[in-house]
C-alpha cells in the first residue's frame, strides 16, 4: 500500500521536473522581446479601451506610442493632458499640450420648439429610423433622440431629456473620446475644445434646408440668413449649404452673433449672465466685470 | 398535381386580398400634380423643363442621367408651376416637377383608340428604344430601368422570360386585375420582351389564389406556344425575383449573382402591360393600376392612377380617410413602407395605398431569442436572421455579417413576421446588410 503512494508521489514529481525543464526550454527559445515601456504606458492610461484615439483599446495605444517616431501626434482624449504628461514622463519625454474637446450636440430642436408630425413606431435605433425616413419632425437633419449616443458613450455622459426627446451631453462627464459623434447617424454631434472655463459658443443647428423650409420646422434651426457671417469680427463664421458654422480656431468668444441671431440658433454656454443693459456703460472702466472673456489661447 | 413553388423558407400570411373584386376605375385629374424625378432606381432624372412652360400629356420633362436611369413623362398637360425640392412619402426632399393641371391633351403620336395590336412589326432594336424612350421602369417594386434588364450582357444567354402575376403581398390587387382586364395586352407585350431577348420561351407564374386571372390569362395564352401559365402555389415571398425563377424553372441564383445567370429575365405583369403599350401604341409610362385597401377603408378600389397623384386625393376618392386609420403604407403590409407625408405624390412604381388601424400596426414587446430556429426556417434566401441580427447589434462585426451572406437578404421580413419573441430582426439587419455593401462596395476590384 505504501509503496503504490510512494511509487505514484516519485513518478508524479519526475514527470513535473521533466515537464519543467522542456517548458523552460521551449520558454527560452520562443521567447518574445516586448519592449517593458509598453506596460508601463499601458497602465497609466485610463483603461477605458474606448477607441476615441483612434487605435483599438489602450494597448494598442500604448504599443503605438512606444514605437511611434512621432508620439505628439497620438493623444488619449479621456485621459487628457494630464495622462500624456506622466507617460512622457515615464518615457522621458516633453508632452505636447492639447485643447481638451468635448462632445456637443448641434440640436435645439426640442418638442416644443420643433413640432411631430408623425410617431415612430419602429425599433428603437436612430441608425434604424435614419435608414428608414426622415424622422418624426420636420426637420430631416437634427437629433432622432433615441439615443445610439448614449448606448455607445462608456462614461454616463449622455442623456435623452423624456421631455424635450433631445440628446443632452454632460460636459462635466464627458471625456471627448468622440465614440457618439461617430455614433450619430446624422452627424448632430461634433467634437470641440472645451474653451476656457468651459465657455463656448456654436451655432447648434446642421439643418440644411433652405430658410423657409427650416423655419416651418423648427423655430430654432439656422436659416443661413448670414448675419451672423457679417457681425463676426474675426471671420470665424461661414454660411455653408444653408447652415451656419463657427470655426473653433478662429473664434475669440466675443458672443456677437448669439445677440444677432434671429432664430437664437447661436448658444453661448457657460457665460456669466450679462449686466442690465442700461448699467454697461456706468461700468467703470478698467475693471474686471463679469462679462470680460478669457480668449482661447 | 402539385403545385410549383419556391424551396427554401417562406411564410404563410393571411393574403387579405379584400379589393380583388373592386373593378378598375380612373380616378380624376387632380388640379395640380407634382411628378417626382426619382421615380427609379438609380440617378434622379435632371428636369428639362422650366417655369411657365406649356406641356401636353406624353411630352418628356425630364432626361435620364446616367446609364440606370430613365426619363420622366408629363402625365398631364398644362402649365409648369415650379421645378422644386419637395417631400416624398417618407420625407426626404427630391426634386418634383409642379404642373398646373389645364384639360387632357395628349401628344398627337400617341393611340388612344381602345383596338388592340397583337400585331408585333418592330424589330428587336426599335422595341428596345422605344421601352427606354418610354421611360418604363419595372412595376413589382424595385423600379429598375427595364431597357437594363432587357438587353444582357455579351457574356451572358437569356433562355426564358418570366413574367410575374404572382402578386404575393397581402392586400395587394393590381396585377390580379389587370390579369383579368387586359390580359391579351400582357401576353402581347410578353411576347415583345420575348422577341427583344430572342428568346422562345415564356412562363407566367400566378399564385393559385387568383383563379379568375389565371382563367383569363390562359385564354389569352392559349394562341401562342411558347407562352406558358404556371399555376404556383401560394406562398409568400414567391414575387421575389429570385424566388420565382427557383419555383418556375429550379434553378438558384447564385450568392452575389443576378437572374441572367440562371438564363432567367423576370418581369412584373404591369411592366408587360406597358411594354405594350409604348410599343404597340407609342404611350410612355405614366399611369399605373394603384389598389386602395384596407380593413378600415370603406370603399375598396383599384384605380387607373395618373403618376404625380397625391395619396390624399386618392384616399379621398376611396371614401375619406377613415376615423380609425393609424398609418399609412406604401404598397403592402411585408415590404411597404409607411408613408409620413400624405401629401406627396405617387411615382410609377407605387403599387397600392394601404391603410392599418392602431390594432394592426401594434408592435408586440420584444422577448429574449428561444434559439427555436424559425427565422432560418422563414428564411427565403437560407440566411440565419437571429446570427445576423446579434452580429448588427454588436456593432463593428461587419467582417463577421459579410460571411454571413447579410449582403444575400432581401428584406423580405419573413424572419420578422415568424418570429415568436417578436425580434425587430429585419429592422436591424437591413442598416447593416447597407454597410457591409458599402464596405464591400470601396474596396478595389480585382
Amino acid at each position: 500500500m505504501t509503496t503504490t503512494i510512494l511509487y505514484t508521489v516519485l513518478c508524479l514529481v519526475a514527470l513535473g521536473l521533466i515537464f519543467a525543464v522542456v517548458l523552460y526550454l521551449v520558454a527560452q527559445k520562443f521567447k518574445v522581446e516586448e519592449d517593458p515601456r509598453i506596460d508601463v504606458v499601458e497602465s497609466l492610461l485610463p483603461g477605458a479601451n474606448c477607441g476615441g484615439c483612434g487605435n483599438a483599446g489602450c494597448r494598442a495605444f500604448a504599443e503605438q506610442y512606444v514605437k511611434s517616431s512621432d508620439p505628439d501626434s497620438l493623444f488619449c482624449p479621456v485621459g487628457g493632458n494630464e495622462t500624456m504628461g506622466k507617460i512622457a514622463a515615464a518615457l522621458g519625454r516633453e508632452a505636447v499640450e492639447k485643447e481638451p474637446m468635448a462632445a456637443i450636440v448641434r440640436c435645439q430642436g426640442t418638442s416644443d420648439k420643433c413640432a411631430r408630425t408623425n410617431r415612430y413606431d419602429g425599433y428603437a435605433s436612430c441608425k434604424v429610423a435614419a435608414s428608414l425616413y426622415s424622422g418624426e419632425t420636420g426637420c430631416r437633419w437634427g437629433c432622432i433622440g433615441l439615443g445610439d449616443c448614449l448606448d455607445v458613450c462608456q462614461f454616463g455622459g449622455i442623456r435623452i431629456d423624456p421631455r424635450s426627446g433631445v440628446a443632452d451631453i454632460n460636459a462635466d462627464m464627458c471625456t471627448g473620446c468622440g465614440s457618439c459623434a461617430k455614433a450619430c447617424p446624422r452627424g448632430v454631434i461634433e467634437m470641440r475644445p472645451k474653451g476656457p472655463k468651459g465657455r463656448r459658443v456654436y451655432v447648434s443647428c446642421v439643418n440644411r434646408d433652405k430658410g423657409a423650409v427650416t423655419r416651418k420646422a423648427c423655430t430654432v434651426g439656422c436659416i443661413g440668413c448670414g448675419k451672423c457671417e457679417k457681425v463676426c469680427p474675426f471671420g470665424a463664421i461661414h454660411v455653408e449649404n444653408n447652415v451656419a458654422y463657427i470655426d473653433f480656431t478662429k473664434c475669440k468668444l466675443c458672443r456677437k452673433c448669439v445677440d444677432e441671431c434671429p432664430t437664437h440658433a447661436i448658444v453661448a454656454v457657460n457665460f456669466p449672465p450679462r449686466p442690465p443693459q442700461a448699467a454697461k456703460p456706468a461700468a467703470p472702466a478698467g475693471e474686471g466685470t463679469p462679462v470680460k472673456v478669457t480668449p482661447v489661447q | 398535381m402539385r403545385l410549383k413553388t419556391f424551396r427554401m423558407g417562406g411564410i404563410h400570411p393571411d393574403d387579405n386580398k379584400i379589393s380583388a373584386s373592386a373593378a378598375v376605375e380612373v380616378l380624376p385629374l387632380p388640379a395640380v400634380a407634382y411628378i417626382s424625378m426619382a421615380q427609379h432606381l438609380g440617378a434622379p432624372a435632371t428636369p428639362i423643363v422650366q417655369k411657365g412652360d406649356k406641356v401636353l400629356v406624353g411630352q418628356v420633362i425630364a432626361e435620364p442621367s446616367g446609364f440606370v436611369s430613365a426619363p420622366v413623362h408629363s402625365p398631364y398637360s398644362g402649365t409648369v408651376k415650379a421645378v422644386e425640392p419637395r417631400a416624398d412619402f417618407a420625407g426626404n426632399m427630391v426634386t418634383h416637377v409642379v404642373i398646373d393641371v389645364e384639360g387632357d391633351e395628349w401628344l398627337p403620336q400617341i393611340d388612344r383608340t381602345p383596338e388592340i395590336k397583337t400585331e408585333i412589326t418592330a424589330s428587336r432594336e426599335e422595341i428596345l428604344e422605344k421601352i427606354k424612350n418610354a421611360g418604363i421602369v419595372g412595376l413589382g417594386g424595385a423600379a429598375f430601368p427595364t431597357h437594363i434588364k432587357l438587353s444582357p450582357p455579351k457574356d451572358k444567354t437569356a433562355e426564358c422570360l418570366i413574367i410575374n402575376g404572382t402578386e404575393c403581398e397581402p392586400y395587394l390587387t393590381s396585377d390580379d386585375r389587370i390579369m383579368q382586364e387586359e390580359p391579351v395586352q400582357i401576353v402581347t407585350g410578353a411576347r415583345i420582351m420575348m422577341k427583344a431577348l430572342g428568346v422562345p420561351k415564356c412562363y407566367i407564374g400566378i399564385e393559385e389564389n387568383k383563379p379568375a386571372a389565371i382563367e383569363s390569362m390562359k385564354k389569352a395564352a392559349a394562341d401562342y406556344s411558347g407562352i406558358e401559365v404556371v399555376v404556383l402555389k401560394k406562398k409568400y415571398p414567391q414575387g421575389g425575383e429570385k424566388q420565382l425563377i427557383d419555383a418556375i424553372i429550379h434553378r438558384r441564383v447564385p450568392s452575389m449573382g443576378l437572374p441572367i445567370d440562371t438564363g432567367a429575365v423576370v418581369q412584373n405583369v404591369g411592366t408587360a402591360l406597358a411594354v405594350y403599350e409604348a410599343v404597340q401604341k407609342n404611350k410612355p409610362l405614366i399611369d399605373n393600376i394603384f389598389t386602395v385597401t384596407g380593413k378600415c377603408v370603406p370603399q375598396q378600389k383599384n384605380f387607373d392612377v395618373r403618376v404625380g397623384t397625391t395619396f390624399r386625393q386618392i384616399i379621398e376618392a376611396a371614401g375619406g380617410i377613415p376615423e380609425n386609420a393609424a398609418k399609412f403604407v406604401s404598397g403592402g403590409p411585408m415590404m411597404g413602407k409607411a408613408i409620413v407625408n400624405l401629401d406627396a405624390s405617387t411615382v410609377k412604381a407605387s403599387a397600392a395605398l394601404l391603410v392599418l388601424t392602431e390594432e394592426e400596426t401594434l408592435r408586440k414587446k420584444e422577448s429574449n431569442c428561444i434559439r427555436c430556429g424559425k427565422c432560418a426556417d422563414a428564411c427565403p434566401m437560407g440566411l440565419q436572421p437571429f446570427l445576423l441580427s446579434r452580429l448588427a447589434r454588436a456593432g463593428g462585426r461587419q467582417e463577421e455579417l459579410e460571411q454571413e451572406k447579410v449582403f444575400d437578404c432581401i428584406e423580405c421580413g419573413c424572419c420578422l413576421y415568424t418570429c415568436p419573441a417578436n425580434i425587430p430582426l429585419l429592422d436591424v439587419i437591413r442598416p447593416a446588410k447597407a454597410e457591409v455593401i458599402k464596405i464591400m462596395r470601396s474596396r478595389p476590384k480585382k
